[in-house]
């Protein structure tokens, strides 16, 4: 493999940047810092092998388009961060965890096999909708956010996750 | 940077063990860390650093045993399977 090697210095960047968004919208980062920059440093792996930043606990295929549900924030987190108080990976955690009520552990896959995963669902809105809305309603995939308009955000103001991450809604 | 593949001796080496890992993934590193203390002997795999024909011949070993195809898979004796970061269920299968 012909990867140049991470330096602590884009760890620290990165991590900080992560911590002060997920604060900054009522996400909490893994507490245990050397188990978190780990997560960090296979971000940027990834980012560099792949050209986005896929899960580090997970294979990612490098067909971005196959692999927009795992790109972190991944689309499974604010599901598993409720039922586990952690994601697939644990960078994120919940309230419980920050607070040392609940422990992070291992947990099962939450992602459907090929086939039924969420950006491979219809893109149009769902049928029987009884009204029409003046404009298009998005949905981001990764933590709800609907909004309004012509064309979705080209970030989610709330997660951070890419405009590829949202979905036709209504 | 991990050896996409490769063994570590042990002094536990009375069962077959394979390790299914990502290089990047923290559980999968725990995982193996707790192997290497216990000194367990096993055969390890980081599948993705493999490529081509060789990385789909190691998906479908994982899947064999792991259809949802998720890592750290340690597969034993090729008669049992622990997927995730379970160092409790590891000690019981490998009689640590």
């Amino acid at each position: 493999m012909n990867e140049t090697r991470i330096s602590p210095e884009q760890i620290d960047a990165l991590y900080e940047r992560l911590h002060r968004e997920a604060e900054a919208s009522g996400y909490h980062l893994n507490p245990d810092r050397e188990f978190t920059r780990g997560l960090v440093e296979g971000l940027l792996v990834n980012e560099q092998r792949y050209g986005y930043p896929a899960c580090p606990c997970r294979l990612a295929t490098g067909d971005k388009q196959k692999d927009l549900d795992i790109i972190c924030p991944c689309d499974y987190r604010d599901p598993d961060l409720v039922e586990w108080g952690a994601c697939y990976c644990a960078l994120y955690v919940s309230d419980d965890v920050l607070e040392g009520k609940r422990q992070v552990q291992s947990i099962p896959e939450r992602r459907p096999p090929e086939g039924q995963r969420p950006q491979e669902r219809p893109a149009a809105p769902p049928a029987g909708a009884p009204i029409a809305p003046p404009l298009p309603v998005w949905r981001c995939r990764v933590c709800g956010y609907l909004c309004a308009r012509e064309q979705p955000p080209g970030v989610c103001p709330i997660c951070k996750a890419k405009r590829e991450r949202f979905e036709r809604f209504w | 940077m991990s050896q996409a593949k490769g063994s570590v001796t042990g002094s536990q080496n009375r069962h077959r063990v394979q390790f299914f890992g990502i290089s990047t993934c923290i559980w999968c590193k725990r995982t193996r860390q707790f192997l290497e203390e216990r000194s367990v002997a096993f055969d390890y795999v980081y599948v993705d650093l493999l490529h081509g024909q060789e990385q789909e011949e190691a998906k479908a070993q994982v899947r064999r045993w792991n259809p949802s195809l998720s890592f750290p898979t340690i597969v034993v004796d090729d008669a049992r399977c622990v997927v995730g970061y379970r160092p409790e269920e590891l000690a019981e299968v490998l009689g640590l």
